[in-house]
């Protein structure tokens, strides 16, 4: 007699699993086509041809004859090349210069024993919750009053200060034994050799999942750039790509403007394919957007 | 409630990829009794857990059935089946105090099932007074120690009045002297509520003490079943014979000629009945008798006094380990001054097993 | 350990120039900008000190608009994002085919360029002489009216704003939330299982209660995200936004400071002020409830 209700619960809850197994992933896969569409988009419209766009009233999901003349025009017919050679090196510049500001700083606090320690550190930490746009008005003007604009030093400069990978890259080192300093110690090792010799190559993941970070926050920043460039020839790729939707091209040439939005987005999409995994980690443990 | 396994078996796919599936649980067949307590012993990975979860519904097994009374309740989810299981780290819901913790289950009862608010109250309470909680029902669990948790844990899985409970390793995350303690306090909840129990354990100690049966696993397979004296006296095989029993049997590699047990040169015992071969000899350390006339010669490498008991350390080079353990009455005279140490030996705490498959050899005598 | 000392601040050195320069003095010096009255950079003058600045941006109808509309953006974004967010996370940790490949994807807005894909997102929704745009096609196939999202009526231009604005922080909250319930303990709903317990009380009463501490970091920083809002506007309407009627009080600032309206660094001071302090007010808050709910 229970058999009977068993199995009309088994039935039941099998039928169930398979209902909600199949809404889950219509679900996700809703939300991916959401996320690629865009991405989709993009290209598709890259390689059209700038005719064949504006001779479709409806979109097409598919393109014949695909070209690849709106990148050539996105190189020609506005300086992208130059867009991108200044971000690569605004982001490089800035990436090796943080570095060499958080690394040392990093390292006084977690190994080294000074006065004033915990003072200087809760006020590091306090200035975490300083938003940007705070301080980005005197920053407007202390750089304007020295003559940096349209500089790369301007640029750079004040983009190179982060508190929260000094943090970081603190509580990192902290983790790496009290032993293996005291033994380098005794063997006459100096505190640079230490850094550079031993907890450098130890806490190199979390280095790395930084300048990762910081590579992705150069390339996308837009606020500061365009605050102190209105010289084209100093414009990074977001600034380009804002001056290509409002200027570029002299008409509405969407096909090429996509072109150089799929060029400026490929960098980082590689750069995320091949580190997803050190990537998200490293989000995950506390970076935020921007 | 009765509680069969038929030809129940669980495969895991091999964490390398290539290698072959891993056999948690083996063609397991058995009856477990209602009413009893019941031991699942067996060193760790050998798939008691797994067994517990099949049981349970938390996992679906490849083959096989299982049976609750006549009820094949194989594919029935946990949800449906009315068991209680206490977990080895006892997950309890840190946010809620022990009194939302035990009554947790009586909040999915629906329709006609659903108890009135006293009802609830009450079972709550009684389920606390029966593990002796029930000062302690407005703590959360991380103000309570590892005993105090046990119970809660205990109390949750009784409170819906299950048809089983099914503990597993509720003991090892105790200290010592705590374990002899609740392992008591368990055996009498079992007792009181009647409730058929299964608990999984790797310390033989545990499962002897408690238990009304042991089940013995290795490997995934079913060693022994039996009372838990049967399976430390009449062993089947050699696993069960090294894993029951502190301190560790000895083990020897001996050879039958003419109904005569040889270890070396020696014939130690008789062995009426026993054709001529090679075996291993199990001898537990309790089955030795001090005497200046005994057929068995170690070499003696010295005397641990005990107490009630002394232990002789012996080397022999027929033994698998360096050293053989004996246990006298400390009432006996070991000669410390001599080399070596004779022996007799009681035939009823020694066993024969065959060199290949290690099954057990009855000898008569 | 004198010596030591000074080697300490050696390292720090850097560091405290980079801070001390771009983020201590501009911190001090934008609270004096905030009161010196009609301060002009070009001619670096002002003419008094008070609370001018604060009065001028306070009556300004671009603020307001300003302000309006980051209140709008905050109160659509922050609980959809959140709640999408959250159901995504659960369908995810429910499967196992897929599941690495489905998280990549969903990371991928995480890494663009805000401006660039904005483009893409503007020329999706927008309605032109050409083409009506790829979704009001979408929308007519539906039997609905077409509708110009980028230069039509606000709801529309706030619409699109909305959704492009959850896309972007998407990726972010899927990922914490996704690492959230993977730190549950499976015991927990084994236990749950085994009691009979249904999957909506499981969620509600076991799920919900230990992921809220990140639920609650989540909202937080949400809010403070979304109230700074500023390059998603400027993608979709162009840099323009006073124009367009779609401008942020983060985008306020920067107009004060620099552009065709610019060249006032003290109203742009002032806003940015009264934009801390609104974050700041709403930051205890959320904290408050967060503790409060927390404990209970």
């Amino acid at each position: 007699m229970n058999q009977n209700r068993f199995d009309k619960i088994e039935k039941r809850a099998v039928r169930r699993k398979i209902v909600s197994r199949t809404v889950t992933y219509f679900l996700l896969t809703l939300w991916a086509l959401m996320v690629l569409f865009p991405f989709y988009w993009m290209i598709l419209t890259s390689v059209k041809s700038y005719g064949s766009y504006n001779a479709e009233y409806i979109p097409k999901f598919y393109t014949p004859a695909p070209t690849l003349e709106n990148y050539r025009s996105a190189f020609t017919a506005v300086p992208l090349a130059r867009y991108f050679l200044n971000t690569i090196i605004f982001t490089l510049a800035t990436t090796g210069l943080m570095m060499i500001v958080i690394i040392p700083a990093a390292f006084a606090f977690s190994r080294l024993e000074f006065r004033g320690k915990n003072l200087v550190f809760t006020l590091f930490l306090s200035l975490m919750m300083i938003p940007n746009e705070l301080v980005i008005i005197t920053n407007f003007q202390t750089i304007t009053n020295l003559g940096m604009r349209n500089t790369y030093l301007g640029l750079i400069l004040p983009s190179v200060t982060s508190v929260f990978y000094i943090y970081l890259l603190k509580e990192n080192f902290e983790q790496i034994p009290n032993e293996l300093y005291k033994a380098a110690k005794v063997d006459g090792t100096s505190d640079f050799k230490y850094l550079l010799r031993v907890m450098l190559p130890i806490s190199r993941p979390t280095i790395v999942t930084i300048i990762i970070l910081k590579v992705i926050e150069c390339w996308n920043s837009y606020v500061w750039p365009r605050l102190i460039t209105d010289d084209e020839m100093y414009y990074l790729v977001s600034n380009g790509i804002q001056e290509i939707r409002e200027n570029g091209f002299g008409r509405e040439n969407v096909p090429a403007m996509m072109a150089a939005v799929v060029v400026i987005s490929l960098p980082l999409i590689i750069i995320f394919l091949i580190f997803h995994k050190k990537i998200m980690a490293g989000v995950s443990r506390g970076g935020t957007k921007g | 409630m009765k509680v069969v396994l038929k030809e129940l078996t669980k495969r895991f796919a091999n964490r390398t990829k290539g290698q072959p599936d891993v056999i948690a649980v083996n063609h397991f067949n058995i009856e477990l009794p209602d009413g009893k307590l019941i031991g699942l012993l067996g060193p760790s990975g050998c798939g008691k857990s797994t067994a517990l979860n099949l049981i349970s519904g938390l996992e679906i097994p490849t083959e096989g059935q299982v049976f609750f009374e006549e009820d094949d309740v194989t594919k029935l989810p946990a949800e449906h089946r009315g068991v209680g299981l206490v977990f080895q780290n006892y997950a309890l819901y840190p946010h809620l105090t022990v009194r939302q913790n035990i009554a947790f289950p009586l909040g999915n009862l629906k329709g006609d099932q659903k108890l009135p608010k006293e009802e609830v109250e009450r079972r709550v309470e009684e389920a606390a007074r029966l593990v002796q909680i029930d000062q302690l029902m407005d703590r959360k669990p991380s103000e309570m120690s590892g005993g105090q948790q046990q119970r809660v844990a205990i109390a949750r899985a009784l409170v819906k009045q299950p048809k089983i409970l099914l503990l597993d390793e509720p003991l090892s995350n105790l200290d010592a002297r705590l374990r002899l303690q609740t392992r008591e306090e368990l055996r009498r909840i079992q007792r009181e509520t009647g409730i058929t129990t299964v608990f999984v354990t790797h310390d033989q100690e545990e499962a002897m003490s408690i238990s009304d049966l042991i089940i013995v696993m290795k490997e995934g397979v079913i060693q022994q079943v039996d009372e838990p004296q049967k399976v430390y006296t009449d062993p089947v095989n050699l696993f069960v014979a090294k894993f029951l029993g502190t301190p560790e049997i000895n083990v020897f590699r001996g050879t039958v000629r003419n109904g005569q047990l040889f270890l070396g040169e020696e014939s130690v015992l008789d062995v009426p009945g026993v054709e001529d071969r090679e075996v291993y000899v199990g001898i537990r350390p309790e089955g030795f008798i001090l005497s200046e006339t005994g057929r068995f010669t170690m070499d003696l490498k010295r005397v641990e006094e005990m107490g009630r008991d002394t232990s002789v350390i012996a080397a022999h080079p027929a033994a698998e380990k360096p050293t053989v353990r004996a246990i006298i009455s400390s009432e006996n005279e070991v000669d410390r001054t001599k080399e070596t140490v004779k022996f007799d030996i009681k035939p009823f705490r020694t066993y024969l097993f065959d060199i290949e498959t290690e099954e057990r050899i009855p000898f008569g005598g | 350990m004198k010596k030591n000392n000074l080697k300490a601040w050696l390292y720090l050195l850097p560091a405290i120039l980079f801070l001390g320069a771009f983020m201590v003095y501009p911190l001090i010096d934008v609270f004096v900008y905030s009161f010196e009255e009609g301060y002009n950079s070009a001619a670096q003058t002002s003419f008094g000190v008070g609370a001018y600045n604060y009065r001028y941006v306070l009556h300004d109808p671009y603020f307001l608009q300003a302000v309006k509309n980051t209140f709008i953006l905050v109160i659509i974004t922050v609980p959809l994002s959140t709640g999408i967010s959250l159901l995504i996370a659960l369908g995810l940790s429910s499967i196992k085919p897929l599941r690495n490949l489905f998280q990549t994807v969903y990371f991928l807005p995480y890494v663009t360029n805000t401006l660039a894909v904005g483009l893409v997102f503007m020329i999706l929704f927008k309605k032109t002489d050409y083409t009506d745009g790829m979704i009001n096609l979408l929308i007519q196939t539906f039997g609905g009216k077409s509708v110009d999202f980028i230069e039509g009526p606000y709801w529309a231009k706030m619409f699109v704003l909305s959704f492009y604005t959850i896309w972007i922080v998407m990726p972010f909250k899927i990922l914490i939330l996704t690492s959230a319930l993977a730190s549950v303990n499976e015991e927990y709903y084994k236990a749950a299982r085994v009691d009979g317990t249904s999957k909506s009380r499981i969620f509600f009463k076991i799920t919900l209660p230990m992921i809220s501490p990140m639920i609650f970091y989540l909202v937080i920083t949400g809010f403070i995200g979304a109230f700074k809002a500023y390059s998603d506007a400027v993608a979709l309407f162009g840099t323009n936004l006073n124009a367009a009627g779609m401008n942020t009080i983060v985008g306020y600032i920067y107009d004060m400071l620099y552009g065709n309206s610019g060249g006032y660094p003290s109203y742009a001071s002032a806003a940015a002020i009264i934009l801390f302090s609104i974050v700041l007010t709403i930051t205890v808050i959320n904290l408050m409830i967060s503790r409060k709910s927390l404990r209970s």
